[in-house]
């Protein structure tokens, strides 16, 4: 990545305008699971856009939203020289396009470089932009080589190409695979926190070997430690994936005492918050930094923090804590643009989960759809058929799924 | 009426003739907490939390939240903190008698043997060894294991020595331990290292013999002490009282040492 001149100005990060009205918002739940949806009729059948409380062909309110097919035809193009919005001048001139979707509607949406003119066939994307909310791309119908490297493209995701990210702990085999994955994804630097030293991790030494990758001193649980790397590396820091978890299974009456849930809260919750506040200015302040700007901010929480699984019941609150902590950091990140993708794995693959029975995440698969979610710029992501089915339970009917999961 | 011995105890600081010195390492997060197997309950590391630094949150003061374990940094073990001592009488650090903070300590020089050996136990001839050039260990006196392990402070793996069979450090043999209570009636066994017992202890029979016997018999344990390179043989004074904290197993101390300068 070329270098900038520390003699200019740093460009202020600017987001686009956020509002929207509460049925848009419906639009920016499925960009950031990265789906295609848009409101449907359950009594006419009628496809909406924009999206609306009654439809637009029976005025019923039974509008649905549901996963759509993508193609649409380009009707006409304009290029946009000049933007009252500070924005859209910045990006200005950009290409936008009136599209006529396969399913019914017509839309306006940002266009892709590669696509052709109108009149042509392209895919469309919902993604989110800058300010968290959702933005409709048009796509060339067929991939063509440097995708990524389009300007709306780079706006609305995370990859990790040529930027540097901080992994909290890399000492367990889910820092490790993360690590290993960030380096297959081209990331420039991969620093790898390390707490407890005097504790060998066989994954640390297999990270060593890996040029970009260099292991730093970090204990979630001590602010000097956090303090001390933001001081050192803070500034430097575009993606900040926190993998630190403290996990000890059992229900709450198989413990005396709450030294072990305290253990898991100042790890899972404190952890996250004194992370947050030693990391997020800077990290805010660089959202504007040139291509390889800061970009994301990674929560590897669980999908436990949904609805608490009793057989895990500390662990659980903890990490239900952690999610709402989450919540505020996005909310507190989002002005400046960085995105704070939130993670709800299932159980993984490791020794605090060896009693529950398969099907379990590898840390491999979790690090790979990380690493997925920031190149497509996601918000929310649930890896794994467990999560996926918790989450759909969860979404249907939340007091069931409490029943089921108290056994 | 006071005593003359108090008064020459100060006047001898005073003048120098008695010098002062700090067996405690310096409270710090950084420093290596006890470890013990991951199914175990853990103790909380040293926590050094900000309040205020004449700041928003208070002007013109600085102060910190503090929290840690009982047995955390350079510490003292009660008898009440092994199951062996739980029915001693006065066992915990609220109840010991004051007078048994005081004591004469002798320190015997392993530093060659640990150096060899990071798994060295002190053995009953090495200290009948230790007797013949100083003289007989004093009943109701601390003798403390020297092994410049202090040392490795700075380097937290090394001063853990851990590896794939655990922790490596040295400390007494059960023999030695029993030497200690039986023959000798010490007040306790203090070391350099993170515990009174060698790394590998849970492997001699019975496991942990520093912790089963000497709280056992109503003893006590220094661990993590400092300095002891500037102490002679014999002749130093331990000043070594833990907090009073109620039924404590154990806490975080100062420990001093007066020697004649």
């Amino acid at each position: 990545m070329p270098r900038r001149n520390p003699l200019l100005a740093l460009d202020a990060p600017v987001v686009p305008p956020s509002a929207r009205s509460r049925a848009a918002q419906g639009l920016t739940a499925a960009a950031a699971l990265g789906v295609f949806a848009l409101q449907r009729c359950e009594n006419c059948g009628a496809v909406q856009y924009p999206p609306r409380d009654a439809c637009v062909e029976c005025l019923s309110a039974r509008l649905r939203w549901r996963a759509m097919e993508r193609g649409g035809e380009l009707l006409s193009e304009t290029l946009i020289r000049h933007g009252q919005e500070l924005y859209f001048r910045r990006r200005a001139p950009c290409r936008a396009g009136l599209v006529r979707l396969d399913v019914g509607p017509s839309t306006i949406v940002a266009l892709h470089r590669a696509c052709e003119g109108a009149p042509s066939r392209l895919r469309l994307r919902l993604a989110l932009d800058k300010a968290g909310q959702a933005l409709l791309i048009g796509l060339p119908e067929k991939d063509v080589p440097d995708m990524a490297d389009d300007p709306i493209i780079r706006e609305t995701t995370c990859a990790p190409r040529a930027r540097k990210a901080l992994i909290t702990d890399a000492k367990t085999r889910v820092g490790r695979a993360m690590a290993e994955a960030l380096v297959a994804a081209g990331a420039e630097i991969v620093w790898a926190g390390f707490a407890a030293p005097w504790k060998p991790s066989p994954h640390l030494e297999a990270l060593r070997a890996l040029g970009p990758v260099t292991p730093v001193p970090l204990d979630v649980t001590d602010e000097s430690s956090v303090r001390e790397l933001a001081g050192s590396i803070g500034g430097k820091v575009d993606i900040l994936i926190n993998t630190a978890e403290h996990h000890r299974p059992g229900t709450i009456a198989s413990r005396s005492g709450i030294e072990t849930a305290r253990a898991e809260m100042e790890v899972n919750y404190f952890g996250l918050l004194r992370l947050a506040q030693a990391f997020s200015a800077a990290l805010k302040a660089r959202a504007a930094d040139g291509e390889a700007s800061s970009t994301a901010w990674v929560n590897l929480l669980s999908a436990r923090a949904l609805s608490n699984d009793p057989a895990h019941g500390t662990f659980s609150a903890s990490m239900a804590a952690a999610f709402s902590l989450a919540q505020a950091l996005r909310a507190d990140l989002q002005a400046s643009g960085i995105r704070v993708l939130n993670v709800f794995p299932g159980p993984i693959e490791d020794e605090w989960n060896a009693l529950v029975p398969p099907p379990k995440l590898s840390p491999e698969a979790l690090a790979r759809t990380v690493v997925d979610a920031l190149e497509r710029g996601l918000e929310d992501v649930y890896p794994g058929e467990v999560a996926k089915d918790l989450i759909a339970r969860f979404l249907e009917n939340p007091k069931a799924l409490e029943r089921e999961l108290a056994g | 009426m006071g005593s003359p011995v108090l008064t020459h105890l100060v006047s001898d600081i005073v003048a120098g003739r008695l010098r002062v010195v700090d067996l405690t390492h310096t409270l710090t997060p950084e420093f290596p907490p006890i470890v013990l197997p991951p199914e175990f309950g853990e103790s909380a590391p040293v926590r050094i939390e900000e309040i205020s630094r004449y700041d928003a949150g208070g002007p013109a003061w600085y102060w910190n939240n503090l929290s840690f374990g009982e047995h955390t940094g350079t510490h003292f073990d009660a008898p009440i903190h092994w199951i062996t001592g739980r029915d001693q009488p006065n066992n915990s650090t609220d109840t010991i008698p004051l007078d048994k903070f005081i004591a004469s300590a002798s320190v015997v020089d392993c530093t060659c043997e640990a150096a060899e050996d990071a798994d060295y136990l002190l053995t009953v001839s090495k200290l009948r060894e230790f007797e013949e050039r100083h003289g007989r260990i004093l009943p109701r006196s601390w003798v403390l294991m020297r092994t410049d392990w202090s040392k490795r402070a700075g380097d937290p793996v090394a001063f853990q020595n851990f590896d794939a069979t655990g922790q490596h450090t040295p400390g007494p043999d059960v023999e030695a331990v029993r030497f200690l209570i039986e023959e000798r009636d010490v007040v306790g066994f203090g070391t350099e290292t993170i515990g009174t017992d060698a790394g590998q202890a849970a492997h001699l029979r019975p496991p942990f013999p520093c912790h089963a016997l000497m709280h056992g018999a109503g003893r006590f344990g220094l661990q993590c002490l400092a300095n002891l390179d500037l102490l002679p043989a014999t002749g130093a004074v331990l000043i070594a009282a833990p907090l009073k904290i109620r039924q404590g197993s154990g806490s975080p101390l100062r420990v001093l040492a007066l020697v004649a300068a």
